[in-house]
């Protein structure tokens, strides 16, 4: 089968791999109809995640239909139509039951590998390193899918593919950065990042009672979207000095609520930027960290700051000060997406939302390495990419 | 298995590169050097640098000959000078205060790099919990891992012996003999077997099981295994201890060696299988989870791992 292959820092192939067969008792094979590039795998693209290994297949937001089904699983038949979501969960765990589903004790083959860099170890993700699984992503024709029953949500006919496939991470990713973000009816909320993520958390906050949104980015197209199908409002930072603007938006009080759609890779149009990428060449440190640290100094007193943007390992002059002296509360997880995906699709059901307003580009899985070329660049006015194998 | 990738190596090697370089411009371009980090150039500057050039290359050279955390100590105090040097040169009126405030950073950092790779080395040697060779050669492990079910299933699980192959990768079978006996065959690289048998000296009924191996085996070995209920019901607390006293002999050698450089971490893995097939039923399994660091694609084989879980 075609499938999307990590082939080192800067380099993705479609190559022919074997096919995926059932393993386990509770695996389900499921053939690809819809896959997206995911901003994370700019991540993997650039070389920031550890632990990859060439010829790695690639992609964590994919959709389809089961075409097998191992011996015990209950909830899934053969032809069901199903979302697949990113964080791979046994659902039986104590992390599992307390629906901290990217928590899972039981997913991650290698955890060793990440209790090593983090003390413990978070779940199995598909196509995202071998420290957290190895296992083969889906941006590929058909992906092995273990835990079946507990992950898949199977999806209603009269729905498209590009209304629910980002049921897999970013819908439930940006909810979730804006449900832990503890937003009060009357509350304004800032959200760095106008990527997928950021317009997806800017839709959520409004959903959960935000009054006023802003969004902080530096490309206009995709402000544009946060403006005209968001609403939120959008700050500039390469032409505006982001906290002073926070400030006065907010009649100097400050955001009640910072949200973080960047992570790692962020960008900053100050000497702050210069030094993050020095000290991350020399690998002295592993973020660079303009936004956390930007959104902290923005926040109210008592504020939330919701991390959804990833990062890895060690970050430097972490404002701990202001966090303690200004009472602040830092939430932050891979996403648990199979704790938001019912109701998530219960609002897409109830046109709450339609979520394929992100989409720009549709193409062929063949067509991976121009889409990864597209979302990297940011050319073509590119928000996001889905592929069809 | 052969080889066994030391923790925190990766990095003592980048500053030991890192010490070289940093060495060699030190030695052939003082001045420049000087400049950098905003001291004052001079007679006495250059020779200082080059003085210190000299140290980091030697230095260098140490760390990457032998990997060992007494070399990146010694880089921790090559940073301690340094900084002090930075910190005199910043007193003084002609020096560049902000050059030398660079430097300064610039040195810190380093330095934590240092104590982070020298604390790594540090901590594998033999001090990692859960694992202590004791002054008479016996090798000691002890691990322990919450297991989200009751206490009666974990017990019964264990108590049936034959079911400790389905988990521990250096068994091959336990066989039941009766009258509280049973057959050990433990396997290791091409097919070399170690066979011992044992017998349970105490059983608990949900609270412990231990048994010791019987004169004349191959390997003298003992274990125990407890288990508590859990605070705020979340299962049982499984704790394993085991204990092998190898008399010197070739078998318990090969047995230890079996197990790896690091037969804490063989148990730990060994306990986490245990977990995901009393909770899930499975053993959690992809791709690129072989004991071989292969690509993550689909092959199609996809027999459960029950190999070593480090490489």
């Amino acid at each position: 089968m075609r499938a999307t292959c990590w082939m080192g820092t800067g380099r993705v192939e479609v190559r022919d791999v074997p096919e995926p067969k059932v393993i386990n008792p509770h695996d389900a094979i499921v053939r690809i109809t819809s896959t997206a590039i995911c901003g994370s795998d700019l991540h993997l693209l650039d070389g920031f995640i550890p632990t990859m290994q060439k010829g790695d297949v690639i992609g964590h937001e994919f959709m389809g239909e089961v075409v097998e089904t191992g011996k015990d699983v209950k909830n899934l038949r053969t032809g069901d139509r199903v979302v697949v979501p990113f964080p791979i969960a046994c659902g039986r765990c104590n992390m599992c039951q307390s629906e901290l589903y990217s928590l899972c004790e039981n997913s991650n083959p290698n955890a060793w590998m990440a209790e090593q860099m983090w003390g413990y170890s978070p779940c199995g993700i598909f196509g995202y390193s071998h420290m957290l699984g190895g296992y083969a992503g889906g941006q590929a024709e058909y992906a092995r899918v273990p835990f079946a029953d507990v992950g898949p949500l199977k999806i209603p006919e009269q729905l498209t593919d590009q209304q629910v496939l980002f049921l897999s991470d970013i819908f439930p990713t940006g909810y979730m950065a804006a449900d832990q973000a503890n937003i009060q009816p009357g509350d304004v909320v800032a959200v760095w990042g106008c990527g997928p993520v950021g317009q997806f958390a800017i839709k959520s906050a409004y959903m959960l009672g935000a009054e006023r949104v802003i969004a902080i980015d530096r490309f206009d197209y995709r402000m544009r979207i946060a403006r005209d199908r968001a609403g939120a409002e959008t700050i500039n930072y390469e032409d505006t000095n982001v906290y002073e603007a926070i400030k006065e938006m907010t009649g100097g009080r400050g955001a009640d609520a910072c949200i973080d759609a960047v992570g790692m890779e962020a960008h900053a149009a100050n000497a702050w930027h210069l030094y993050d990428k020095i000290k991350t060449n020399l690998m002295m440190e592993t973020e660079r960290a303009v936004v956390v640290r930007e959104a902290i100094m923005c926040v109210r007193n008592g504020g939330t700051v919701s991390i959804a943007g990833v990062y890895g390992g060690f970050m430097d002059k972490f404002p701990i000060g202001a966090v303690v002296n200004r009472s602040l509360t830092i939430r932050s997880g891979q996403c648990h997406v199979q704790k938001y995906m019912r109701p998530l699709l219960e609002r897409i059901q109830n046109r709450e939302i339609d979520p394929s307003f992100i989409i720009t580009h549709e193409m062929s899985l063949d067509e991976a390495p121009e889409g990864y070329d597209k979302f990297l660049h940011k050319r073509d006015d590119c928000l996001k990419v889905v592929m069809h194998p | 298995m052969q080889h066994t990738h030391v923790r925190g190596e990766g990095l003592a090697k980048g500053l030991g590169w890192f010490s070289i370089g940093l060495g060699l411009a030190e030695m052939a371009s003082p001045q420049s050097v000087a400049q950098l980090v905003g001291i004052e150039d001079g007679a006495r500057t250059r020779a200082m640098i080059r003085g210190y050039g000299a140290r980091e290359l030697a230095n260098g050279v140490a760390i990457l000959s032998r990997p060992d955390a007494r070399w990146l100590w010694a880089r921790v105090a090559g940073d301690v000078v340094d900084l002090s040097s930075l910190a005199a040169a910043l007193q003084r009126d002609n020096a560049d205060g902000r050059k030398v405030a660079l430097g300064l950073a610039s040195v810190a950092g380093v330095m934590v790099a240092d104590i982070v790779a020298a604390r790594r080395l540090g901590s594998h040697a033999d001090r990692s919990p859960g694992l202590e060779k004791r002054k008479d050669n016996t090798l000691r492990v002890s691990k322990t891992f919450t297991i989200n079910r009751s206490r009666e299933e974990v017990y019964g699980f264990w108590r049936q012996l034959d079911n400790l192959p389905r988990f521990m990768s250096h068994l091959e079978s336990v066989e039941l003999l009766g009258n509280q006996r049973s057959r050990w065959v433990a396997r290791g690289p091409g097919g070399f077997k170690v066979i011992w048998e044992a017998e349970t000296i105490e059983d608990a009924p949900n609270r412990s099981i231990s048994w010791r191996s019987l004169p004349g085996s191959q390997i003298d070995n003992r274990g125990t295994v407890r288990f508590d209920r859990a605070p705020g019901n979340r299962g049982t607390e499984l704790r394993v201890l085991l204990e092998y006293a190898p008399p010197g002999g070739r078998a318990a050698n090969l047995l230890v060696r079996m197990i790896g450089q690091s037969p804490d971490q063989v148990i730990q893995e060994d306990l986490r299988r245990l977990k995901q097939l009393l909770e899930t039923g499975e053993i959690a399994n992809s791709s690129g989870s072989s004991s071989i660091m292969q690509p993550a694609q689909p092959t199609g084989y996809g027999e459960p791992r029950m190999a070593g879980g480090r490489r």
